[in-house]
């Protein structure tokens, strides 16, 4: 098979992992090395597919031939898909020709089981080797691990990466069951765990003066989104306990989408894109604004409001605790006013050490008036009681249907 | 001028050239000034822009921290002159960013003795970006030749110097590259057509960009057909179930998973 149709196949193969990153990982540049690559940093997105992905990673599978069968997976053994495999050569090559030209910031290799877990690992590892050690790679290398791969074949694979990742693909063993029956929620937990491990070892190995090491930094997980009956609730205490226990650097959260060769025992509708969105923004809610699973969802409604984002939802729900004065307001309560993300909220608390703050001081931040007006108060503006006591407030911030799904998957203010 | 105390409102901020060479702006303040750090970053940044009152928002800025009293006015975001500022400053960043994104090499040519691989570029930046954006490329690509052809400013890069040489009308690179072909295969293949999102695109990847990129001319080749795409997946007879193949590992794994069950 021509090298451009392995490439057509194994990228399609590949498309279905939302994991993008190429950011964290240790510093370090092509001086006085043999070959090319840096890191460190924020990551680039080299390009833009109109699906609004970024493209940053050569995302391939070394093949897409696979024993196990997953039922949301193209890949799966039971579907008809055309299969290929690269050899290692071929994906060096391919990740090198693509880096030297600026397309990207370096791979990305999963790949179909083969034979076994360590089978499949060593030929993953091999790609990764031959790129550090005989050309000298310093790009970015993202692995997929296996989580019954040997432990020492994932430390390998740490080594040579900057991020390592297993997907856990859904968040309850019961789902695991009916859609992807050869994992196990257990196992990948304790590969996890051991990951987790390693990546602190190498840390505190790096903090102690080891600034050359190469090793992980982080490892990251997915989990799709609308093909069981996993609820919102669901989703978010499992990615509490992957946030957790094993300090995953990201959740990343993918909206099953319809694939050619259709199983059937999936679902044929797809979820709306907008609950993948409204999931990113309760996850971001937990990490960096405060909130608590319990505050975002409750028993009676495990599922996210998918007209409003979850914190406006959250403000709507605790009326009583508003107006907040941005003059006085402590952080924690000010990063829950619908409207403030963390960086205004801290230049708000720097300026206002040193003058009043009124509604043009908030213009001038670009903070969206029509989001904040009801729960703040400046000293030029006071919110009627009778706006946030009523019940058109809800009504007030109910989009234009067709705005719902045009938001970045990672914003939120 | 800050010197000779000449306030901001006295001094007519007439085209770039002549006025004073555009680096003696970008070099740190004269000796005698005390101004803080974050302030000579914003200012490095600013002066990148193309705005021709760049210069005059940075004088009042200048001489409002140091002979206005107002030494914290950096960090006020909602000042007006700051607010102007900042946003000048990010569309700089932003450039910055994108050039490291989208700059394209092509390669020129191979030597023949050493093997050494000479690189090309053509990008066409809105801001005077070309030199602040250009040791990226030295430390990514140290060990190939490549230079960085833009309208506002070029970069080349031996091995050794990274170098500086006036801005081109038009692009000098004639040749295209073997590998396009591939990383169009690439880009197509790993859209998913089941998920547009074109406005999210053209927020990362504005059009203004396109014209330098190669996958680009697929853009609207792949919205077109997306739809039918979807739609002949939906259509689709559902695949059935293959029964679980002989496998002594997967038995070995549903024996595992056996074990763990309550």
């Amino acid at each position: 098979m021509e090298l451009e149709s392995k490439l057509a196949i194994l990228a399609d193969a590949a498309k279905y992992d939302a994991s993008c990153a190429s950011s964290g990982a240790v510093r370090g540049n092509s001086l006085g090395g043999k070959g090319v690559g840096s890191t460190g940093g924020a990551g680039i997105c080299h390009s833009y597919a109109p699906d609004g992905r970024c493209i940053s990673l050569l995302k391939v599978l070394l093949t897409n031939l696979c024993i196990y069968d997953c039922h949301y997976c193209i890949n799966r053994r039971s579907s008809n898909v055309r299969r290929a495999a690269f050899t290692a050569e071929e994906v060096v090559k391919l990740t090198l020709d693509f880096y030297k030209r600026n397309y990207i910031e370096g791979l990305f290799l999963s790949s179909g089981i083969i034979r076994n877990a360590d089978h499949t690992m060593e030929m993953v590892i091999a790609v990764a080797r031959t790129l550090r050690e005989t050309y000298d790679f310093r790009g970015y290398i993202h692995l997929k691990t296996i989580p019954e791969a040997s432990p020492e074949l994932i430390e390998i694979a740490a080594r040579y990466a900057d991020r390592i990742s297993i997907n856990l693909e859904l968040p309850t063993q019961k789902s695991l069951d009916i859609l992807a029956p050869e994992k196990n929620i257990n196992r990948t937990r304790h590969a996890m765990g051991r990951i987790r491990i390693k990546l602190d070892e190498a840390h505190e190995r790096r903090k102690n003066g080891d600034k050359k090491l190469r090793h992980a930094t982080g490892q990251s997980t997915q989990v799709i989104v609308g093909a069981d009956a996993s609820t919102d609730a669901d989703f978010l205490a499992r990615s509490d306990d992957l946030y957790g226990n094993f300090k995953m650097r990201r959740v990343y959260y993918s909206a099953f989408s319809p694939i050619p060769e259709p199983s059937s025992v999936l679902p044929l509708k797809a979820p709306p894109l907008v609950r993948e969105h409204r999931l990113y923004q309760a996850d971001w809610l937990m990490r960096f604004y405060g909130f608590k699973t319990s505050e975002i969802l409750t028993p009676e409604t495990p599922n996210l409001d998918l007209d409003l984002d979850p914190k406006l939802a959250w403000a709507l729900r605790n009326r009583q605790d508003f107006p907040v004065d941005v003059q006085t307001a402590s952080r924690e309560n000010l990063l829950r006013v619908p409207g403030l993300g963390v960086r205004n909220v801290d230049r708000i608390l720097h300026i206002r050490r040193f003058g009043k703050i009124r509604l043009a001081d908030l213009i001038r931040l670009r903070i969206s008036l029509k989001k904040v007006q009801p729960f703040l108060i400046t000293v030029d503006h006071n919110p009627s009681a009778l706006l946030l006591d009523s019940d058109r407030l809800r009504a007030r911030f109910l989009p234009k249907p067709q705005q719902l799904d045009l938001f970045a998957p990672h914003e939120i203010r | 001028m800050l010197s000779e105390a000449v306030p901001p409102d006295e001094i007519l901020w007439e085209a770039e050239a002549g006025l004073f060479a555009s680096s003696d702006m970008r070099e740190k303040p004269p000796m005698n000034l005390k101004v803080p750090a974050a302030l000579v970053d914003m200012a490095q940044s600013v002066a990148c822009h193309r705005d021709p009152t760049r210069w005059g928002l940075l004088y009042r800025i200048l001489w409002r921290v140091t002979r206005g009293g107002e030494k914290h006015l950096p960090g006020i975001a909602t000042d007006p002159d700051i607010a102007k500022a900042r946003l000048l400053e990010k569309a700089v960043r932003r450039e910055i960013h994108k050039m490291h994104a989208f700059v394209r090499f092509r390669l020129i040519d191979t030597d023949a003795e050493t093997g050494r691989e000479r690189y090309a570029a053509w990008f066409e930046p809105d801001h005077f970006i070309v030199e602040a954006g250009a040791p990226f490329f030295k430390k990514r690509f140290a060990n190939m030749d490549w230079s960085i052809f833009t309208p506002k400013g070029c970069a080349h890069w031996n091995g050794t110097r990274l170098t500086f040489t006036p801005g081109l009308a038009e692009n000098p690179i004639d040749s295209p590259d073997a590998l396009e072909a591939a990383w169009l295969t690439y880009y197509r293949s790993i859209f998913n057509p089941a998920r547009l999102k074109v406005k999210m695109m053209q927020t990362e990847m504005p059009k203004r960009y396109w014209k330098n990129l190669p996958e680009a001319e697929l853009i609207a080749e792949l919205i077109e057909t997306s739809q039918h795409r979807v739609n002949g997946m939906l259509a689709e007879e559902t695949r059935p179930v293959k029964p679980r193949p002989q496998n002594a590992y997967l038995d070995k794994l549903r024996d595992m998973s056996a074990e763990e069950a309550p």
